[in-house]
């Protein structure tokens, strides 16, 4: 096994599509804290099924590039979302569960009528679940992962104490001087940018758990903020690469392995948490 | 020159009052406590005092040297604190925030104005330790020492008390006490008449009778007396 691991690690395609797994878990784990604590769980899976209804258009429009319109449309819905589910918790409430369904609806049918594939199922099932491998992304896709990520490092790294501030006590930063709403806006884009670079990853349907679960993972482990997001951005990547080598060797779909081995890294922490007994 | 004057204030919430013709001012060095039945509309007007929302009608005016957001926070505690991981350094650093601006990190400065409020706040020890793990009196001191990293002036507190035990809540006074005696001025919502009574130098009583004057002004008010009778607490 460790040698049909290394004889694929000789081409590069595949040591691109780790880097790449590896970066996007890596963002998409940042701000899973922040979504969690601020009960805003939710409006990620609502996003991913935007971002799905926006893919279906680009592909029947035959984009040459994509991203170029599944980004401003999700990065629009998630400045609407946030705005809307701020104060207003039911109508929020209400307002995401009308377009996530209504997104994923028109998806499938602009989709399934303007069509011109031979393999339609095939095609929808690898939007909504990731593509069957990663190692099929092209370079361009590959170069255009990578730069968001990054990009979505430096400005959570530059922006993490204001971050903080926003997420544990609004109002508080409000108060006294902190621009708490402009933090959120810039909050609710980065989200939008994390579930479109991670849709190639995992597919529309799981991204949710890939910003989810090594948030919880982490805090049933860790006390401080900083430890929490260090520990989650750890075990995001971690598990990350483990699925990735085993959706390889095993030949298994790579999204839905990346969020089992998830689940599975909740469950310890869990199991580990309750042992040194930390309640979370 | 008083810190902050307020004139005709009304307050509510999308054009509907909560409460009307509130007007009051707060000199350095005062204690003043609002009260007021339930429903009155006391959470409204601090949110208003902070910034939080925009008064229907009437004047904030801070005083010189102090600006809008100059005003320490105290508030009552939501559901998501109970269960954010966080360390208190850092509940008590993110006071500093709002100073920082534009600079993402904090500096020398802010770490040392964090510390010196632990340290006053009798909190230095637990530095390190998980904010949800602490007892809801400890809890209280942490988030006072980060109001008093966002502001030296003026501190709003929320019904600081609600929750605690009387020991504790004993000691939540004397705390309080202590700040304004070194010079802080405070603004404090309470239900809790007595207390009220006993360490404040002033009272705004909200409802549909505005009164704002000294506590031995408030006793002899007829809205006192009602209040007093209402809520069956005795002044002192």
């Amino acid at each position: 096994m460790i040698a049909q691991l290394i004889e694929y690690m000789q081409y590069p395609f595949v040591v691109y599509a780790m880097v790449v797994g590896c970066l996007i878990a890596l963002c998409s784990s940042l701000l899973g804290v922040t979504l969690v604590l601020k009960r805003f769980s939710f409006i990620g899976d609502g996003l991913s099924h935007v971002a799905f209804g926006a893919l279906a258009i680009a592909s029947v429009l035959k984009m040459s590039n994509q991203m170029l319109l599944i980004l401003p449309i999700t990065i629009i819905s998630a400045v609407l979302l946030l705005r809307s589910g701020q104060r207003r918790q039911i109508k929020g409430d209400a307002a995401l569960a009308m377009i996530s369904v209504g997104a994923l609806a028109f998806g499938y049918l602009i989709m399934n009528v303007f069509s011109t594939s031979s393999n339609l199922s095939g095609d929808v099932c690898s939007t909504l679940f990731g593509s069957t491998s990663i190692l099929t992304l092209t370079g361009q896709q590959v170069a255009m992962c990578a730069g968001l990520s990054i990009a979505v490092i430096i400005l959570y790294v530059l922006m993490y104490n204001k971050i903080f501030s926003v997420t544990f006590d609004e109002d508080f930063a409000r108060a006294t001087g902190t621009r708490a709403d402009l933090y959120n806006l810039i909050i609710a884009i980065v989200i939008a940018v994390i579930i479109v670079v991670a849709m190639s990853l995992v597919g529309a349907l799981l991204i949710s758990a890939l910003v989810v679960f090594p948030a919880l993972s982490a805090m049933r482990l860790e006390r401080s903020f900083r430890s929490v997001t260090i520990c989650s951005a750890i075990i995001s990547v971690v598990c990350a690469l483990l699925g990735i080598i085993i959706s390889i060797l095993a030949g298994t779909p790579v999204g839905s392995t990346i969020v089992a081995i998830d689940v599975l890294a909740f469950l310890v922490c869990w199991i580990a948490g309750k042992a040194i007994g930390r309640t979370a | 020159m008083a810190l902050l004057q307020v004139e005709n204030l009304a307050v509510g919430y999308e054009s509907v009052p909560v409460a009307r013709d509130i007007s009051f001012a707060l000199d350095p060095g005062d204690y003043l406590c609002i009260v007021g039945e339930n429903g009155s509309g006391k959470t409204t007007l601090m949110k208003t005092l902070l910034g939080l929302q925009d008064p229907l009608a009437g004047t904030i005016r801070m005083g010189e040297g102090v600006a809008r957001d100059e005003i320490g926070y105290l508030p009552q505690q939501t559901q998501i604190q109970r269960d954010f991981p966080a360390s208190v350094r850092e509940v008590v650093l993110s006071g500093c925030q709002a100073k920082a601006g534009l600079r993402p990190f904090y500096n020398r400065q802010d770490k040392e104005t964090a510390a010196r409020n632990m340290e006053r706040m009798g909190i230095a020890d637990l530095a390190d330790r998980c904010y949800r793990d602490l007892s809801g009196g400890q809890q209280q001191r942490v988030l006072l020492a980060r109001a008093l990293c966002a502001a030296e002036k003026i501190l709003l507190l929320d019904e600081p008390v609600s929750g605690l035990d009387p020991r504790v809540t004993a000691e939540m006074y004397q705390l309080i006490r202590r700040l304004n005696e070194e010079g802080i001025a405070i603004i404090m919502i309470s239900h809790d008449i007595d207390e009220a009574l006993s360490f404040a130098s002033h009272i705004l009583h909200i409802g549909k009778q505005v009164f704002f004057g000294t506590k031995e002004e408030f006793l002899k008010s007829p809205e006192g007396r009602r209040f007093i009778g209402w809520e069956g607490g005795s002044a002192e």
